[in-house]
Formats: C-alpha cells, structure tokens, sequence
C-alpha cells in the first residue's frame, strides 16, 4: 500500500469511527427542538423543521425534570464532597504513616475488589430499611462515601510525597493533622481533581443503586427519573431526547472541560490495577 | 504508639464506610442466601427459616435462571472479543504518524463513555425503532429488509451487544493507546528493515508487548460486562420473550419486585463465584501460555 493509501484510509477510518460515536449525541440534541411527533416520519428528519424549547419545557414543568436534576446535583455533590475527603485521608495513611498490619489491610482492600457491588446490595436495603434511610438522598450518598478505588488512587499518587517533608514539619513540632492540611493537602491537588471528576461522573450516572433504594419520584435522580419517563412516554421521542440532553449534558461539559484529569486519572488508575 | 493512633484516626471514615455498608452487607448477603427471606419475614422477622442450601437447589431447576445465565455469558462471550478488538483498532489508528487531529478523534471516540447509559439506551430505541429508526432508514438504501432490533428474541441481544460496544470501547483504548505508545519505535524499525509486513509487525511485536495489558483489561472488562443490567432495564424490559434477562435482572425482578430476597441472594452469590471462577482461569491460562513462550 502507498503512503499516500495508507494516510487516506486511517483518517478516513477515524473519520468514520467519530461520526459512529458522536452521531447518537448530536442526533439526540437535534430531535429534542423538534415539535412532537416530527421524528416519527420517513425518512428520519436529521433537523427540526421549526425548532421549539416546546419538549424542555414540558419537562421542567410537567414531568419534574427540575427536581430529578437538583436531586441529581445534591446526590452527586454529596458523595463527592464526601468521598473525597475520607479516600484522601485513607489513602494518604496507607501511603505515609506507619501502623501495624498496613500492607496486609491493603492487600485486603484490594482483595474486596473482586467482589461485585451488587452482591452487597440486597442486605444493604434491609439495613437501610432498619435505620430509615430508604427513599431519601443518604440512602444514596451512605454506601458511596468511600471507595477502594478511590484509596487506591490516592495511595499510588502520595507515595510520590519525599519523606523527609513531613518529617522536617515533625521536628518543628506540628501536628499531624497540620501536616495533612497544609503540607500534604497541597501537594494531592491534581489527584484530588482527578479524583472528584471521576467520582461526581460516577455518581451522576449511577442507575441500579438509586433505582433500588429511592422508592419515590421526589428523590429521583435523572437516570431513574428519566427511565421512569421513557416506561410512561415511549412514544413521544423528542420529549426523550430532551430529557436525555438534560441528563448528558451536564457529564459531557464537566468531562469537555476537565478532560486531562479525568483521561491520567483512568490511565493511574489501570496501572497494576 | 501515638503515631499509630494518628495512623488509624485516618482510616477511620473509610474503613467504617466499607465495613458497614459493603463488606458487612456482603457478609449477611452469604447468610440472606441461606434463609427463606421474602415478603412475609419484611413484614415479620419471626417468619423467617433457615433453609440451607435449597435456594441454590431451587435456582438450578430455574430454567429462567439457566437461561438468564446463557444470556449473560452470550453478552461476555460476544461481546467482550468485540469491545477489545474495536478498542485496539481506534487505538492503532490513533496511534499512527499518519492520523490526523489526534486530539479531537480521541475526544469524540472517547465521549460515549463519560454518558449516562440510560439516556443512551433510550436513543439507541429510537435509532433502532423497527418503522423510523435511522438504523433500518440507512440499511434499506442497502437492499436490508426492516430488522425488528429490539422487538425480536433473536435480534434483541445483539443489538444490546452493539450499544454495550459503542458505549465502552473508548475507555480501553486510551488504555491500549497509552500502552501502544510505550512500544520502542526502534523495534519496529528493526523488524521493517528485516523486511516483516505489517501483520507480522502486529503479530510479533505489538500483541506481546501489550500482553500484561491485554490480560488486565480482558479481565476487567469481562467482570465488567457480566454486570449487565441497566441496557435490558431500559431498552427491553428484559424481553421479548426473556431473550435479554441477564443475572442481574433476574437478581433484581426476584428482589425487589418479587421480595424474594434469600432466593435473590442466592443468584447474586451464584454469579459472584462465576465471575470469580471466570478471572481465576483467566489468569491460569495467561500464565500457562508465559511458560509456552519461555
């Protein structure tokens, strides 16, 4: 094959590859200004005729859209924020601090990994159940507020951190939770931006979980609102495509614009993972 | 001894977390598994028996389970191959001098991944709607009769198969990209000089070199699709005819639509020895084919 063939075809490929990827999306965006019932013809209207907000807002104001996305946002801030804070601290003592056990505590996490999540989650909505957390945003945020992906992250990343920093800190006498927030916090930034992408993202576009334990509509987080909506409307497409834009939307911004985060992150993540 | 304490203050939150709401739960999960716990005992705890092994008896004279199982492993079995290859081909191409605006096409490749899937699976129902999917529009213009995607037992899967792959494949790629880029380029150059054609660049480099990577995300990947359940849930319902009901759909329909959570517990366990008995040869037949090459 000539060079010439060679470079036509790989970017023809390529080319061909992103439209497969992304046609989904734009369509998706395309048919949500479409007036009702205008993607139900042949041959498919590739755009709206009269674009219309008309599906939006019959989202927003009859199909509860704006709560399923607050509950979203409050849900996935939560175990973010959450998360976050005790897989640093977590990951930071594996990493640093001496204590019996720490290798064979880790190996044990590490371990649990194989463990698929959902084998935990029958007994978890009987526990919840007990102590009255079913159908409420803590029943989503509880089982989230620690990973071991997370920890394991963390740890890879703060092995990096020179002993001797903290130690000098030691020997000027400060304390050990002074050294995590003015030393060590610091010098975790770009792991913790990592980090809370990847677990906002996951968070966002959790389905079983929320569908098991939110049992009402006024704590639906989208996917299920939006699942819900796709159950009751099969038929309306572009009132779907709207609520399915409100859905990614958001996700694909934060990823857009975050995305060299989020790409070293799945990479860190995957090594000897 | 002080610092120790520290040490623990810090592990604390997280082991607490994981104790209480994963490894605790996974405990009681063993033990659920092992009692009549359904809708009756919800209501009462005292109506709750000890039952042994009998849910797992009872499950493998289910045929709805043994089929949901066969589904399950279609989905990995086809799936999976797919997933990889059409990962390491994007991968390839962006790997290569000669491709264009490598940043955008990683971008636009990658971008299914970051989606929510349920908002996915509801496009790809319209994409693929029997009378206005786009899917049977463009095959038509082939000679293609109008295929019932989802409504047709044996179509079902396979269309799920294919949104599972465009959906994934993405995040494997930038993991073999980043593993395709760590190849020497002397090592490539060597085998052109020794006059090697491209496949045998492929065959005699590429792949062995990218082989811890390949077990890794074989592995991860087919633990990952052995998860199926929010693509039936939404694009199928676990139908028609049950041809799309997986483990896990099966697991959640007898848990929490039926309330038969012991029996539930029992599938849930079933399919977490499959998959680990699944991973354990992986890594058994990986290390077996190191020795054959040594």
């Amino acid at each position: 094959m000539s060079p010439r063939m060679a470079k036509a075809l790989i970017n023809g490929l390529l080319i061909g590859g992103a439209v497969i990827a992304l046609f989904p999306l734009l369509w998706m965006l395309s048919v949500s200004f479409m007036q009702p019932g205008e993607a139900s013809s042949l041959p498919p209207p590739l755009l709206p005729a009269h674009a219309t907000l008309g599906n939006y807002r019959e989202l927003f104001v009859h199909a509860g859209m704006g709560t399923y996305l607050l509950n979203s946002l409050l849900v996935s801030t939560g175990i973010t924020v959450l998360s976050l804070t005790f897989n640093l601290m977590a990951g930071y003592a594996f990493a640093k601090l001496h204590f019996a056990g720490r290798e064979r505590l880790f190996q044990g996490l590490i371990g649990a990994l194989v463990i698929p999540a959902q084998v935990a989650m029958l007994p978890l909505f009987l526990l919840l159940k007990y102590i009255g957390l079913v159908n409420s945003y803590a029943g989503v945020i509880v089982p989230g507020m620690a990973t071991v992906f997370g920890i394991f992250l963390v740890r890879q990343y703060a092995r990096g951190i020179p002993d001797e920093l903290m130690e000098a800190a030691r020997i000027d006498g400060a304390g050990e939770w002074r050294i995590f927030l003015q030393i060590v916090m610091p010098l975790l930034k770009p792991i913790m931006v990592t980090l809370a992408i990847f677990s906002f993202l996951a968070a966002w576009n959790d389905f079983m979980w929320p569908l098991i334990v939110l049992t009402g509509q006024e704590h639906y987080t989208l996917p299920i609102g939006l699942a819900s909506l796709a159950r009751e409307h099969s038929q309306d497409s572009e009132l779907m495509m709207a609520g399915s834009v409100v859905t990614v939307l958001p996700v694909l911004v934060l990823f857009l614009a975050m995305q060299r985060y989020y790409l070293e992150g799945l990479l860190l993540g995957s090594v000897k993972g | 001894m002080n610092r120790q304490r520290v040490a623990w203050l810090f592990l604390a939150p997280a082991l607490i977390v994981l104790g209480l709401f994963f490894l605790l739960p996974v405990i009681a999960a063993l033990a659920l598994s092992l009692t009549d716990y359904d809708i009756y005992a919800l209501a009462n705890i005292h109506n709750l028996r000890f039952v042994a092994l009998s849910n797992y008896w009872l499950l493998l004279q289910r045929p709805l389970f043994w089929s949901a199982l066969g589904h399950t492993v279609y989905f990995v079995a086809i799936g999976v191959p797919l997933s990889m290859g059409t990962s390491l081909g994007a991968a390839m191409l962006l790997n290569s001098p000669l491709a264009k605006m490598k940043p955008f096409f990683r971008t636009a490749l990658f971008a299914p991944v970051v989606t929510t899937v349920v908002a996915m699976a509801v496009i790809w129902r319209y994409l693929f709607n029997t009378k206005y999917g786009m899917a049977n529009y463009v095959l038509g213009h082939f000679g293609v009769h109008p295929v019932d995607w989802l409504g047709d037992p044996h179509w079902a899967m396979p269309t799920i198969i294919l949104f599972a792959v465009w959906k994934n494949f993405g995040y494997n790629m930038i993991i073999f990209l980043a593993g395709l880029q760590a190849i020497p380029i002397d090592l490539y150059e060597a085998a052109r000089i020794d006059g090697a054609s491209a496949w045998q660049q492929f065959r005699h480099i590429t792949l062995p070199m990218l082989g811890p990577t390949l077990l890794m995300v074989s592995i991860l990947t087919v633990s990952g699709y052995f998860q199926l359940f929010a693509e039936p849930y939404v694009m199928t319902e676990g139908g028609p005819l049950q041809s799309t009901t997986s483990v896990l759909y099966l697991m959640y329909e007898e848990g929490f639509k039926w309330w038969n959570l012991g029996s539930a517990s029992a599938v849930a366990f079933l399919l977490f020895v499959m998959m680990f008995a699944v991973t354990a040869l992986m890594l058994r037949l990986s290390k077996r084919g190191e020795g054959a090459d040594a």
